[in-house]
């Protein structure tokens, strides 16, 4: 009975120092020197929150670069994925659904389809595309709004400086935020208006 | 496969190789009790954690009185997260203002983090307040790796002690990992994510209006604080639903590196930590050696695996449950990293992976988290393979076999196939009632042997502690619940007791003397028995099983079947 | 080397073996072990479910094939136990032979009652004339004879057995020889020497040595493991089947399902562990050590420090003469001449070496003296000396020649005026430097030279001991010898250390030392006062020439009284450990080759396309077995007949070479851990061919 005494007195010890002096030490840190990371990465039109640079959002809109499928659509809370497994019919009906909006949407023939767009994220919130597939969509949001060739070497310049690099060189994939993207976009119309 | 794959795989076990051994030295000191760097530091916090508590950290334990110690601070620690979720609702610190979780998930939720295993059938963001995810969740992430550690030094001081009746001291293994190990570790891992871009703070989600007019919620809270913990404690209990692959919890190829390596850090480090207490470095090197090769192995099979072209969707790389920052390298390593330790976070989906890298994170799982495994947990199990490896090679060699000087008989080899049978019986037998149960069967997303890997993972994952899934199987069931549940107390405590009953009986033995006569365990020979007993053992026992899983859909996928 | 005096040829033992197996079918005998008798259930439920499909008219022959190999697997295991225990039988028959009753002459108040052995109790004193079969384990107490012991020990030349001193125990059930001796029964009835052998070498195949339970113990657990993934194989073949909407009852069935839990069951070691302990056992009592208990041979294979007496083991019995040394100005020829005459009354080993040098080198013959011509002056341990005075024939010396110390006689010749020559000095520290003794050589007035006494170490034994540190084990010599001439024998033999001027207390203290150290020790001992250290020894072999206290002491008893014996024994520990090691290893190695042909087999057609014909897993017959039916069939035959194959194994121990742990492991690793992975692979193909060509199958 004595080590279940100890064993009450150790954990309450331990749920303060563990469960509330760490937690809010970080928290006091972050806040302080990371405010903006530590409080979602939150992009601002004005005062009002237009998204986080970090978590993707649905464009479905042809005028807009579109993010990777979801499995939560970009909405719905808690985000997560399908979990199909490889031999699953309804993972292929999606799949090949997936990939006949790609390819039923206007783009530059011959350009093979990125895998990425066929393949829903495992968060459901991916902000980033592949280059390629950014790429892809260039011929459909050019159509939409009826952009010039000079606009759309513009728009491949854009997906360019935009591309993230694997950091150091090897870390991780190349990749495009596309809500970055898209709000570059927007403002590269506006520059041209 | 891209060169860029190889160079971060480098990178990675470049740096674990590089900092395992330092910490495991650091580690090693600490809990001999000798002074280290962070001692003026910390060890006021240490002393005013006996003092409040009542310690003597001084008194030697005796394994009963160590077991009785482990198991009232888990159950108390079970009792305390269990309520906390059941009256959330009216605790302060719940800005979302969730209501209270149901029993069923409650009890397996207190009993997936008591035992380190952190399963979770619910989704964080939509079920568990800041409060219970601070206090209950980030508490147990701290004890049950603490837990763990504190079995491990509790067996290694039964080999390293001559005729001795004690084991050493619960507590102050318990507080010394807490206060030196875990505690620096988890700050500098958190700051350092929160850098990169993890929330933390105590703020209700932001509702955004997305460009194109819609409006979508940002998840926050104190999530860096935990994450980093539930990597660095082997917990990987999610803050978020999606685990490491939300863009919160793990933002960019640098956090997932150092998530990544945060999830081998400790259960490597222990290794080193293990062959100083037991003045056996060689020996450890070679236990390193046995892990490493094993998650290689298993790593390159899961790579080849990947890039293979699956002839059912048509493409020639697999990116469904994957993240575009982290790619098909990053994805695999991880899921491979993950399920070798008994970690369980994902940031890709492991249901969505091919048949034969689902396969083989399902065999690391099975394999009894020992290849690195669990903090502590990891080595503990790994130690009973040496012991039963070394029982039965040791006999090769024409003398009863012992282990760094310690006769292994009746009553340790007794504990060790009770300690190595527990967690296969409970994914046999667990899986196999699953698999013909209605109840069961509703929960499965995934038909066909996809169907019965889940079922398999779901077993494996809960009496391995690792708490990754084939994430498809609703296990938000009632039945799921409670066998989970029993399933993870299973493979924590019925492996834990029979390690510190051996703990205690070893320390009790004489040391025999060392001639070239003696069996020795720090050789490449005992390497190749060692995986050698390790891999007959666990393919022995789930060969049929994962014939009808992941193989046979292998050859499916092959061959163009769906279901 | 041992007398194989009680190998019988293995073929007479089949048939008894043979009987015993079926014997051996009774349920309590096979529950004592806990793999077969999993077999044993399993042969049983599939004769049932044979009978039934007979009387439903199902298919039953293919189960019936089942259930018969099945039976065979079992029998084969009783067999293996069975033909070890033969063995030990034989001499536990031939020992019974020398207990059949016999009459004691019980000495009381000076009369001689005739009563039955049995009656005989403790401190009994009977009287043992020429040609009477000793009645009971006693000490002699009065006499002196020639005993023929060859009933217990197989020796067939008799020894001596005299009052006091360490030769004085004599064993029940051995005839006297020669002369008269009274003896004192040390034994109560029923529990004499004779009898406790015979419990133990019938007990043999009762007593499971601890590390058989520990290693008992591993192999229940693999059993239930793979109970667990045979029972639960059925859950995932029912989900697998509806998955697939298909019907696979035709090979997921009981009697292939048990046919699986028996190919995987370590069913190879589970049949052979028993067998592979008696045999053990048996090796020892062929060359003839009788331990005491199972336990005690394990621990010989544990020992790792051998403490060996000098005299006997590492050197040839005694000193020996080995050169002569004159002073100055004396001839080689007359020292020899005086010495030989100084030594021909000497009857100790060394008196005698001394006449055969003298003989040998210089042709002597050695002279016989009367009593009338000569007074031999004998050692006493004032004088420190012995010799002969030449007589006159008036009975005046007429030569007196003494030998004896170096200080004695240096004392002797400076008593009488004279001088020790300083020139022999130098010689006399080489001799005693190389672990020699000098032995001066005197006559009245001066010193005529030495005699270098010397051990002779044994032919052969430095390259034993060598090999015996290559096994990792030191060998301590322990002798009176002062502490020069002990590290002379011991650098000569080659042994290790030395324990010099040893007493059994020192003897004692050493064996505590090296345990403390964490040494496991091994010793051979005869006298009482060796008892002491016999039992605290891990292995404490008592010579059976020794005392009774010494045999009680120890924990096995060497019948041919020959200290070398230690490293056989040694030796026959570690083949025993060895032999469970190995064919544990290959057993469990086994399995894999099983899976692959079994598995394939159960799930050949599951999930193939349209539901018939070989689905994907049909791939996993690598061992492109012919049907599913002569799959099964194969493995559970090659699981039956390596049972078989591996009994001449078990009883003869796996080959035991004195190497180091890693040299031993590597080779055994690589014979019986990769032999045992690819054999099956081997095996069951080779028995799939031919009960195909046979058309024993589908």
């Amino acid at each position: 009975m004595q080590s279940f005494k100890t064993a009450l007195k150790v954990l309450l010890v331990m749920t303060v120092l563990t469960g509330i002096i760490y937690p809010l030490m970080i928290t006091g840190v972050a806040q302080l020197l990371f405010p903006g990371k530590a409080n979602g990465s939150l992009l601002l039109r004005g005062d009002q929150a237009i998204g986080s640079t970090l978590v993707g959002q649905n464009f479905s809109s042809p005028r807009y670069f579109w993010p990777r499928p979801s499995a939560t659509n970009y909405s719905a809370m808690p985000f997560g994925a399908g979990n199909l497994g490889p031999t699953s019919q309804q993972l292929r009906t999606l799949t090949d659904a997936r990939r006949a909006r790609m390819q039923q949407s206007p783009h530059e023939p011959g350009r093979p389809l990125p895998w990425d767009m066929a393949s829903a994220s495992g968060s459901g919130l991916d902000p980033d595309i592949s280059p390629e597939a950014a790429q892809y969509q260039v011929a459909r949001i050019a159509m939409a709004r009826s952009f010039d060739s000079l606009a759309v070497s513009g728009v491949m310049e854009l997906i360019r400086t935009h591309t993230t690099a694997p950091t150091f060189g090897v870390l991780g994939e190349p990749r495009v935020n596309v809500l970055a993207l898209n709000l570059a976009l927007d403002s590269l119309v506006a520059e041209r208006k | 496969m891209p060169s860029g794959d190889l160079i971060q795989i480098l990178i990675y076990f470049g740096a674990l190789a590089v900092l395992a051994p330092l910490l495991g030295f650091y580690m090693a000191r600490v809990f001999e009790g000798k002074k280290t760097f962070l001692h003026p530091a910390l060890s006021w916090i240490e002393t005013t954690v006996y003092r409040l508590g009542g310690v003597d950290p001084k008194a030697e334990m005796r394994w009963r009185q160590y077991a009785w110690a482990l198991v009232w601070f888990n159950l108390l620690g079970f009792l305390l997260v269990f309520v906390l979720q059941l009256v959330q609702k009216w605790l302060p610190l719940n800005p979302q203002g969730l209501g209270n979780v149901p029993w069923d998930l409650a009890l397996n939720t207190a009993v997936s983090f008591m035992t380190n295993t952190n399963w979770q059938s619910y989704a964080g963001e939509t079920t568990m307040s800041y409060g219970t995810q601070m206090l209950a969740l980030t508490v147990q992430n701290f004890v049950s790796a603490a837990t763990g550690i504190a079995v491990l030094l509790a067996l290694a001081r039964g080999v390293a002690r001559k005729t001795s009746a004690t084991i050493g001291n619960f507590w102050t293994d318990l507080t010394r990992s807490v206060v030196y190990v875990l505690l620096p570790l988890a700050i500098v891992l958190a700051v350092a994510l929160v850098g990169e871009g993890v929330v933390q703070n105590l703020s209700p989600a932001v509702t955004v209006n997305t460009v194109e007019g819609g409006t979508q919620q940002i998840p926050l809270g104190p999530a860096a604080s935990q994450i980093a913990i539930k990597q660095l404690g082997t917990n990987g209990g999610g803050y978020f639903n999606a685990n490491s692959a939300h863009p919160l919890e793990n933002p960019t190829p640098v956090s997932n590196f150092l998530e990544m390596l945060a999830i081998l850090l400790l259960p490597a480090a222990l290794v080193f930590t293990y062959g100083r207490m037991v003045t056996a470095r060689r020996h450890a090197w070679i236990i390193a050696g046995v892990m490493l090769i094993l998650l290689l192995a298993g790593l390159a099979g899961s790579l080849i695996a990947e890039y293979q072209r699956n002839p059912i969707l048509g493409d020639p790389v697999n990116l469904e449950g994957k993240e575009t920052r982290f790619g098909i390298v990053n994805s695999v390593l991880w899921s491979v990293v993950t399920t070798a330790a008994s970690n369980g976070s994902v940031n890709a989906m492991q249901a969505s992976l091919s048949p034969l890298a689902g396969g083989v994170a399902l065999f690391n799982i099975m394999l009894g988290e020992i290849v690195f495994g669990g903090v502590g947990a990891g080595m503990y199990g790994m130690l009973l393979h040496v012991l039963l490896t070394v029982f039965l090679a040791g006999l090769m060699v024409g003398r009863t076999p012992e282990y760094l000087g310690k006769k292994i008989e009746a009553r340790e080899i007794q504990m060790v196939i009770i300690a190595i049978l527990a967690p296969s019986a409970v994914i046999l037998v667990g899986s196999g009632v699953a698999c013909v149960l209605p109840v069961a069967l509703a929960s499965l997303a995934n038909a066909g042997p996809h169907g019965l890997t889940e079922l398999l993972y779901a077993y494996s994952s809960a009496a391995g502690n690792n708490g990754s899934a084939f994430a498809g199987l609703n296990a938000n069931t009632p039945f799921f619940s409670i066998t989970l549940a029993l399933s993870m107390l299973l493979g924590r405590f019925v492996v834990i007791l029979p390690c510190l009953a051996i703990a205690g009986s070893l320390a009790a033995k004489k040391v025999s003397a060392k001639t070239a006569g003696t069996f020795e365990t720090d050789t490449t020979l005992f390497a190749v028995l060692l995986i050698g007993t390790i891999l007959i053992v666990g393919a022995l026992t789930f060969f049929p099983a994962l014939c009808l899983g992941p193989v046979v859909e292998h050859f499916l996928m092959g061959l163009g079947r769906t279901f | 080397m041992a007398r194989r005096r009680y190998t019988s040829s293995n073929w007479s033992l089949l048939l008894p073996a043979a009987r015993d197996a079926l014997l051996k079918l009774a349920p309590r005998r096979e529950i004592r072990n806990p793999v077969m008798f999993v077999v044993y259930i399993g042969a049983i439920w599939t004769t049932i479910s044979v009978i039934n499909a007979f009387m439903r008219d199902d298919p039953w022959t293919f189960a019936c094939q089942i259930a018969l190999w099945l039976w065979f697997t079992v029998l084969f295991a009783n067999f293996a136990e069975a033909m070890a225990e033969g063995r030990g039988k034989a001499q536990a028959d031939s020992l019974k032979r020398a207990r059949t009753q016999v009459f004691g002459r019980l000495l009381r108040d000076g009369a001689e009652i005739r009563i039955p052995a049995t009656e005989l109790k403790r401190d009994d004193l009977v009287v043992c004339d020429a040609g009477d079969v000793i009645p009971a384990d006693g000490d002699v107490v009065d006499g002196i004879a020639s005993v023929d012991e060859s009933a217990i020990t197989g020796e067939s030349a008799p020894v001596i057995r005299e009052s006091g001193g360490d030769r004085c125990a004599v064993t029940g059930g051995t005839k006297v020889l020669s002369d008269r001796i009274v003896i004192r029964v040390t034994s109560e009835p029923g529990s004499a020497f004779v009898d406790r052998l015979i419990a133990l070498i019938e007990g043999a195949s009762r007593q499971k040595t601890p590390n058989e339970i520990a290693l008992g113990i591993v192999l229940a657990g693999l059993t239930i493991l793979f109970l667990l993934a045979v029972a639960t194989l059925k859950f995932y073949a029912d989900y697998s089947g509806a998955a697939a909407q298909q019907d696979i009852s035709r090979f997921v069935t009981v009697p292939v399902f048990i046919a699986l839990l028996v190919c995987l069951a370590p069913t190879t070691i589970g049949g052979l562990l028993s067998a592979i302990g008696i045999a053990g056992i048996d090796r020892l009592v062929r060359c003839n050590v009788l331990a005491k208990s199972g336990r005690a041979v394990e621990a010989a294979g544990d020992i790792d420090v051998l403490l060996l007496d000098k005299t006997g083991t590492i050197t040839l019995g005694n000193r020996m003469a080995t050169r002569f040394v004159p002073a100055p100005m004396y001839m080689e020829q007359h020292l020899a001449e005086a010495a030989q005459l100084a030594s021909l009354a000497d009857e100790t080993p060394e008196g005698r070496s001394i006449v055969v040098l003298a003989k040998d080198k210089y042709d002597l013959r050695a002279q016989r003296l009367t009593p009338s011509q000569a007074r031999f002056v004998a050692f006493s341990a004032q004088t420190q000396m012995s010799g002969v005075d030449i007589l006159e024939s008036d009975g005046s010396v007429s030569l007196s020649v003494r030998k004896g110390s170096v200080s004695a006689v240096r004392a002797y010749i400076e008593s009488m005026g004279n001088t020790f020559p300083k020139e022999l000095e130098p010689d006399i520290l080489a001799i005693t430097e190389s672990g020699g003794t000098p032995l001066a050589v005197a006559d009245e007035t001066s010193v005529l030279g030495l005699v270098h006494l010397k051990d002779v170490v044994k032919g052969g034994i430095k390259e034993r001991f060598a090999e015996l540190r290559r096994m990792g084990i030191r060998t301590v010599m322990i002798t009176g010898d002062n502490p020069l001439t002990a590290a002379a024998i011991a650098a000569e033999a080659g042994v290790d250390d030395f324990l010099a001027q040893a007493t059994p207390e020192a003897k004692l203290a050493r064996i505590r030392l090296e345990q403390s150290g964490g040494h496991l020790v091994a010793m051979t001992g005869d006298g009482t006062n060796d008892a002491p250290a016999l039992a605290q020894a891990d292995v404490g072999v008592a010579m059976n020439t020794g005392t009774q206290a010494a045999r009680e002491a120890g924990n096995m008893v060497d019948l041919d009284s020959n200290p070398t014996k230690l490293i056989q024994i040694v030796e026959i520990g570690k083949q025993l450990l060895m032999t469970r090691g190995s064919l544990t290893t290959f057993s469990i190695a086994n399995d894999v080759a099983k899976y692959f042909a079994i598995i394939p087999a159960l799930f050949a057609t599951l999930y193939a396309a349209g539901g018939w014909g070989d689905g994907p897993l049909a791939a996993l017959n690598i061992m492109h077995l012919h049907s599913p039916y002569s799959a099964i069939l194969s493995a559970v035959i090659f699981n039956a007949l390596i049972i078989v194959a591996l009994v001449p194994l078990a009883l003869r121990g796996v080959a035991y070479r004195a190497q180091g742990a890693s040299r031993l492991l590597r080779r055994n690793l690589l014979i019986y851990g990769l032999g045992g992975l690819i054999a099956p692979f081997a095996g069951i193909k080779m028995i799939d061919l031919v009960i195909v060509a046979m058309g024993w199958v589908l």
